[in-house]
């Protein structure tokens, strides 16, 4: 197994990037740092009796005159900054995973089904898309979310704010992975393999899971890559906006949200740190999905 | 002094872990008019040798050795724009997919003037009176009406035709034409060899007739030559080499096309298949399918040993091998 | 019910009709008709057993929609294909159409797309095995694969690989031992060598010889190239733009061609031998087939056309043991063939 990773043409060309593995390496660290956030963060922002309002708006530590407990200083309620990062993008992380992870298999069980059966289906489901596409992404998640709220009675709007918001970023991201994969089918489909698995009778689900999706899924990871960037952002909006997770459980956007409350009143450190750790987030993410975008496509190389 | 002369040719393609030898050490000539035909299975090098010789090897692909003379000229380290010029002027080129070589947004009148005019200092007029007599001199019908037609508006069989005249217009003395027939049926086939035998004897242009088939090299080709595994294993008059091959390549490969009128019997075949570039052994390349191989050949490279209008890189026929 | 000396193959009066109309909102806009491509216009023949017959003729003469049509990977417009009797079109129970299934099985053209990159040679090879639940267990689903890969001239390691280590004339191997895996009666090889170099096209040509002498395989082969459909058939029918113009046993077709079209193609044939015989070029290029003349197909290139070729279709009449559909030898005003190379 590992010679064959090394041996691969995509471990040589991620070897011979260095912007791709200091993304890489930002990228892993950050997610680890989010993962394990309760054994290294220096203070639990969610646990209310450790918090002392006295400790509030302290700036970071280089700058501050005596108090040097917070490392990128604390916001209003004398939350550690650094630590409500850490837990911010856990959630962020989280909920952009859990979004890509339905978009995915939403739009590559919609693209195949599309590809594979055409007609009819075909037309509805890619009419559908492309009339979705005509909406900026961030309104179709914001109309969502806003629906499936108003369902909700008012005592389990707050408990279920996340599913909520993975839900309403994951149906607003499907087209992608649907276009893509339906364009591999209509490939595939007439590929002889296809052609002698039909012959012999083979079930067209089976047909579609296990030779035709295997083959839709270099594409797929690529898409997947970008889209976990602009989940994250999307998540970001979203609660910036204050109709993203609430401020009891914050995330990055949320974080940002309550710091720019404080920007004018010169408090930058509450806004600037989650800002920056977005920032970075987003970008390495991004740098990864377009080179893979371009190891899986030889013809740019 | 022959037209083109190929001099110990070497193009390589380097990857991650070493250079591969697409063309290995070939000299080859083609004289003022003649038919040179280069035939081999897919693989054999015989594309790299033509786009080598009108320079259009893609990077990182790269000429690693050898030279290459036109009319008695070096044009391998040439540069890109002297190379430009050379080609269309100088050597014309028909490849296999014609669609590849005609832009799809101009009409091909308008190709062949921009190309007589690129390479001529005919007025536009005159430019347009010759495209439409190379049109008419190619075979398309009604040519004064279809000079304002678009590539996608022709057959497959008549777009060769307009590539044809394209490769002929500026009158160059070199047509290289790689696998020109392959894409087309049976019949048309037969249209586009007569045609470029006609042009060919018309105009005494030499051609470099880039093939696998046989049938191609025996009907147009006055010369040809065999290659295998980068390497030329055999090289002379077609009427010698397609009757009485030498080299055992040749002679398997002769053996195992089938023909009419031969009956019942199974063909004859080579086993295995030829080596990959990566994978392509010490001594001679063909020893491991050969079934006269003996030790030599498996440790030393045989060079082509001339008989009489032929030569045959073999050491069944190479008199010194007594001597090593 | 299976009638064993009957043909195993019985096609009958087959039609098959593509609809080439641009998108129906692209058509309504535009104001254009819906547009229909006879790929496949009146076909008949039978196939007897342990008989190679073979179908040859130009790219768009819908020999290859003929092939997906005997095996049942398209459904006909109008006319039936009967398999050893039966009509697989008219079974509607899976455990009914299976065992059919099992006993024809296709080759096709492209060694490089008849594989699925992502599987390992054992488990292309084992899909009809899986398929039509023929071994009880894993060892003898290994046994079985080894065999088939055997009988082709691999070996059994190689059921490990991936497709893409082979060459292309193993490729073509694996993709016969996957045929042969469901131990069938009938191949269809859609042009099982025309992506191959010539001395692996000889090795492979062999092989299906030798697979069909031992297991008594019946063979539909699709070709272009009329030396190679003269080296392995037992009989030939020749199609011209969706209809078969002309049947025959393989060896009177080359000695005896009836139809002009017949006869255009082995004059089409290169010279090899350097006979010094000239490759008759013909005019005139094949029509386009979704507006086909009117009358015979090929009136427009044949050099014996009269009006009545241009406006009556030629019916198939037989003719010794063949068939032709052609006025001008219905009339005896075609005049005899020769060709100096071929012996008698």
């Amino acid at each position: 197994m590992y010679r064959r990773v090394v041996d691969s043409d995509l471990w040589f060309s991620f070897s011979r990037s260095p912007t791709v593995v200091v993304a890489a390496a930002v990228a892993t660290i950050m997610m680890m740092a989010a993962l394990f956030a309760p054994l290294i963060a220096p203070q639990d922002p969610f646990d209310l009796t450790s918090l002392s309002i006295l400790d509030a708006h302290i700036p970071p530590a280089w700058m501050a005159a005596d108090d040097h407990r917070f490392l990128l200083g604390s916001d209003d309620q004398g939350r550690d900054v650094l630590s409500a990062i850490l837990y911010g993008s856990r959630i962020s992380i989280g909920v952009g995973l859990a979004s890509v992870a339905l978009a995915l298999v939403l739009g590559v069980s919609l693209g195949l089904l599309a590809g594979y059966v055409g007609g009819r289906l075909d037309a509805l489901i890619m009419r559908t898309a492309e009339i979705q596409l005509s909406f900026p992404t961030i309104l179709i998640a914001l109309l969502l979310n806003g629906v499936m709220r108003s369902i909700l009675p008012a005592d389990l709007q707050d408990q279920l704010a996340i599913p909520v918001l993975i839900v309403a970023i994951g149906i607003s991201g499907w087209v992608q992975y649907a276009r893509t994969v339906r364009g591999t089918t209509l490939v595939e489909k007439n590929k002889e393999y296809v052609q002698a698995a039909r012959l012999i009778g083979i079930h067209p689900l089976m047909i579609m899971l296990r030779h035709i999706l295997p083959n839709t899924m270099g594409p797929v990871l690529v898409i997947a890559t970008i889209h976990l960037a602009v989940a994250i952002i999307t998540e970001a909006t979203l609660s910036f906006l204050g109709v993203g997770v609430p401020p009891t459980e914050p995330s990055l956007g949320t974080l940002i949200r309550i710091g720019n409350d404080f920007l004018f009143s010169g408090e930058w450190w509450i806004t600037m740190f989650p800002g920056a750790a977005l920032a970075i987030l987003v970008l390495a993410v991004n740098l990864l999905g377009d080179w893979l975008r371009d190891a899986f496509n030889p013809k740019l190389r | 002094m022959a037209l083109l002369e190929v001099d110990r040719l070497r193009v390589e393609f380097p990857t991650r872990r070493r250079a591969l030898v697409a063309v290995d050490d070939i000299s080859l000539t083609i004289e003022a008019g003649e038919v040179l035909g280069v035939v081999g299975e897919s693989g054999a090098g015989k594309s790299v040798t033509g786009a080598a010789i009108i320079g259009l090897i893609e990077p990182p692909g790269r000429v690693a050795g050898g030279e290459i003379r036109f009319d008695g000229r070096r044009i391998d380290h040439l540069s890109d724009e002297e190379k430009r010029r050379i080609r269309g002027k100088e050597i014309g080129s028909v490849f296999q997919d014609p669609l590849t070589s005609l832009n799809p947004l101009f009409t091909v009148g308008q190709q062949l003037v921009e190309t007589i005019l690129a390479h001529s200092d005919r007025s536009a007029d005159d430019a347009r009176r010759h495209a439409l007599r190379l049109l008419e001199d190619v075979g398309i019908p009604a040519a004064a009406h279809r000079i304002d037609s678009y590539p996608h508006e022709f057959s497959g069989g008549m777009r060769q035709r307009v590539v044809i005249a394209l490769a002929v217009c500026a009158g160059p003395r070199l047509i290289i034409a790689d696998e020109p027939t392959t894409a087309l049926d049976v019949s048309i086939q037969a249209q586009i060899i007569a045609l470029l035998k006609r042009l060919c004897r018309d105009q005494g242009t030499a051609i470099m007739l880039i093939t696998h088939d046989m049938g191609v090299i025996a009907e147009t080709a006055d010369r040809v030559a065999v290659m295998y595994a980068g390497r030329i294993v055999e090289v002379g008059r077609v009427r010698q080499i397609l009757r009485a091959p030498t080299h055992p390549y040749t002679t398997g490969l002769m053996d195992s096309i089938p023909r009419l009128g031969h009956d019942d019997a199974d063909l004859a075949q080579i086993d295995g298949a030829m080596p990959r570039l990566h994978e392509i052994p010490d001594g001679c390349a063909f020893h491991s399918r050969c079934p006269h191989a003996f030790d030599l050949c498996r440790r030393r490279r045989p060079v082509l040993q001339t008989t009489g209008e032929a030569a045959a890189a073999c050491f069944l026929f190479d008199q010194e091998r007594s001597d090593d | 019910m299976t009638d064993s000396s009957g043909p195993l193959i019985e096609v009958r009066d087959l039609v098959k009709t593509y609809d080439v109309s641009r998108p129906w909102l692209a058509r309504v806009l535009e104001r254009l008709p819906v547009q229909t491509l006879k790929a496949v216009d009146g076909v008949k023949f039978t196939i007897r057993r342990g008989e190679t017959f073979s179908l040859v003729g130009e790219s768009g003469c819908g020999k290859s929609s003929v092939a997906r049509l005997v095996v049942g990977l398209d459904r006909p417009t109008r006319g039936s294909v009967l398999f050893d009797g039966m009509d697989l079109a008219g079974l509607r129970r899976r455990s009914d159409i299976a065992p059919i299934r099992r006993r024809m099985q296709m080759i096709f053209q492209d060694p490089y797309a008849s594989l699925n990159p992502r599987w390992r040679v054992e488990d292309i090879v084992a899909e009809p095995i899986d398929a039509f639940g023929l071994v009880a267990n894993r060892s003898e689903r290994s046994g079985k694969v080894a065999e088939s890969l055997r009988q082709v001239g691999l070996s059994p390691e190689d059921a490990r690989k991936f497709p893409h280590e082979f060459s292309g004339g193993q490729r073509q191997r694996i993709s016969i031992a996957r045929a042969l895996a469901a131990n069938p009666d009938f191949l269809v090889c859609d042009e099982p060598t025309s992506a191959l170099d010539v001395s692996v096209q000889a090795q492979i040509l062999n092989l299906m010889k030798d697979l069909q002498q031992r297991f008594g395989l019946t063979y539909l082969f699709i070709s272009h190239d009329l030396s190679v459909v003269y080296h392995v058939s037992s009989r030939i029918g020749v199609m011209y733009l969706g209809r078969l113009c002309e049947i025959s046993a393989a060896k009177d077709l080359f000695r005896r061609p009836q139809h002009p079209y017949t006869r255009l193609l082995l004059d089409t044939i290169p010279d090899v031998e350097m006979t010094g015989r000239e490759r008759v070029s013909v005019p005139g290029e094949v029509p386009d087939p979704i507006d086909p003349p009117p009358g015979c197909s090929f009136h427009p290139r044949c050099p014996f056309a009269n009006e009545r070729c241009r406006q009556e279709d030629p019916t198939p009449v037989q003719r010794g043991r063949g068939m032709v559909a052609c006025h001008a030898v219905e009339e005896g005003r075609l005049p005899p063939f020769k060709r100096s190379d071929l012996g008698q």
